[in-house]
């Protein structure tokens, strides 16, 4: 476990940035605690400093995860976003999506959202922005990238891709050995 | 019938002849250009096209026919140097080649040069330059003109010196010929250490420092310049740490163990300092992002020549200035006393508002 360098810190802003904004802010400078970031074996992980304590007397080999894991970096040192950062994501999310509640499961199997099951999104919406995708209980379903802007929603036939899936809560269940 | 015969069967040996021949005559448009000393021939005529372009067995044909030709070329201008049996009658004929006339490139890199030594780099600091002396100097003793150093220099042999001043401030029972020679002894040593120091930095420094100048010269490639930029960036007071960056460079620092070795922060190190780093750079990356967003502002103002439309579609009904009303207004407003007041008016707000709202989102 060691802290993250500079440039795989600004990689991960970044990312988060695209879903949060500037609202990292309060991920990082929070109120109710010191909470900062590690990497363990690839996996960036969210913790508070009296976890961080407990952790770093445990070896290396034996320690699975420590806190929440927001994502994880590839060979090519790219930064992931998963869907356990989704918890963190939701409540700042600049940009929504809701879903209706019939293409629900079918998000949740790993498919993209189409327009006849997209119920509302937030206005200025642009291009390729990430979003958070909600249902329309106001139930954090997982994330994604807007495919067209909000002005374009409105003209687009229903069997274009409005939301392109890149992580969902069906994951959960799906990818259980993976996923940390 | 066999005079036919006959004919046919000489224009078949002619033929072979000449096919023969042939083999040893090349036809060239261009004369080759022979260097013999290094068995160089160069032809500078222009390849047929088929031999350039594309790869396959046609080209493969013709290249290998012209290096035939031109070897052949080679070959027979090699066989008309004067040439000699070596070893007597029945060793094997060897051509005496010419002078090389052609500049054959270095085969190793160039010398390094040596750096500067203790005294040079002194010398330079404080503009020490070389007084040139005459080798010969006048000895008035001699009345003749001596070497300056060596034998029979001018001052007279130093071993033969029969007198040695006891200076001033000496102990008087020193030996004073000890003393001279000690401190000749312990001059050729110091010498010879500072000799022995020079050379050794001169060898560890020259597989250390590149050997190419921090200038550019435009003859480095890539590794090159990139190893003497990072010495550049370094040689600084602070050693590099607040030099800015080019866009595509790394953001870390160059370590000095040469990339071997990784550092990273502690653990549980000062996590405030830390907080108010992250805080910074969200600050720097904030900073970056552009204030106007073009797609954004062409959105917005989409959707706001929408919702006039919308508006104006509702009230349609309830006057006959609608929509078109309005638009064609607007050329009967400007009379000949404001025609020419409203062109530059006009012109102006058309270029940003309604020339970006009227144009179609790419």
């Amino acid at each position: 476990m060691r802290p993250l360098t500079e440039a795989e810190t600004r990689a991960v802003f970044e990312k988060l940035g695209k879903y949060i904004g500037e609202n990292i802010q309060l991920l990082v400078d929070r109120p109710d605690g010191t909470y900062c970031f590690r990497l363990h074996r690839d996996r960036v992980y969210y913790l508070s400093e009296k976890l961080l304590k407990l952790a770093a007397s445990i070896p290396r080999e034996s320690l699975v995860a420590p806190g929440t894991c927001f994502g994880k970096f590839t060979k090519s040192q790219k930064f992931r976003l998963s869907v356990t950062a989704l918890d963190f994501l939701a409540p700042y999310a600049k940009y929504k999506v809701w879903v209706k509640p019939g293409s629900e499961q079918s998000f949740l199997y790993g498919n993209h959202v189409l327009k006849s099951g997209l119920g509302r999104i937030t206005e200025n919406t642009a291009q390729y922005q990430g979003v958070v995708v909600y249902s329309m209980a106001d139930v954090p379903l997982g994330f994604g990238v807007a495919a067209k802007s909000t002005q374009e929603c409105r003209k687009v036939d229903p069997l274009a891709i409005v939301v392109f899936h890149q992580a969902d809560v069906g994951e959960y269940v799906r990818n259980e050995d993976t996923l940390t | 019938m066999a005079a036919v015969r006959v004919e046919a069967v000489l224009a078949a040996a002619e033929e072979q002849e000449a096919e023969k021949r042939r083999s040893i005559t090349v036809e060239k448009e261009l004369e080759l250009e022979y260097d013999l000393g290094n068995l160089l021939a160069v032809d500078r005529n222009p390849p047929p096209a088929a031999a350039l372009r594309g790869a396959g067995q046609r080209r493969e044909a013709l290249l290998r026919a012209l290096a035939r030709d031109n070897t052949q070329l080679l070959v027979s201008r090699l066989w008309e140097l004067p040439a000699e049996r070596a070893g007597g009658a029945g060793g094997p004929l060897v051509a005496q080649l010419p002078e090389p006339t052609f500049r054959l490139p270095r085969e190793k890199p160039p010398p390094k040069p040596r750096p500067p030594t203790r005294w040079e780099q002194f010398a330079r600091l404080k503009g020490i330059r070389r007084k040139k002396k005459t080798s010969l100097v006048w000895d008035e003793q001699a009345k003749e003109w001596r070497r300056r150093w060596g034998y029979r220099r001018a001052g007279g042999d130093p071993s033969r010196a029969w007198l040695a001043e006891v200076p001033a401030g000496a102990d008087p029972e020193e030996d004073q010929f000890a003393r001279l020679r000690r401190e000749k002894r312990e001059r050729v040593a110091r010498n010879e250490l500072n000799r022995l120091r020079n050379l050794a930095r001169a060898h560890r420094a020259g597989s250390a420092v590149p050997a190419a100048p921090l200038h550019p010269t435009g003859h480095q490639d890539r590794d090159e310049l990139r190893r003497v930029a990072r010495v550049a960036r370094v040689s600084t007071a602070s050693l590099g740490r607040f030099q800015p960056r080019l866009p595509k460079e790394s953001a870390e620092p160059p370590s000095r163990s040469g990339g071997k070795k990784r550092r990273f922060e502690p653990l549980l190190g000062n996590l405030a300092a830390e907080r108010s780093r992250q805080l910074e750079m969200l600050r720097d990356m904030g900073k970056k992002k552009p204030v106007l967003d073009i797609t954004r502002a062409v959105n917005k103002q989409m959707r706001q020549e929408e919702a006039e439309a919308a508006a104006a579609n509702k009230g349609k009904k309830q006057s006959k200035r609608g929509k078109r009303g309005r638009r064609q207004q607007r050329p009967g407003r400007s009379g000949k006393k404001s025609g020419a007041r409203r062109q530059p008016q006009q012109q102006k707000p058309a270029g940003g508002g309604t020339g970006g709202g009227r144009r179609k989102k790419a």
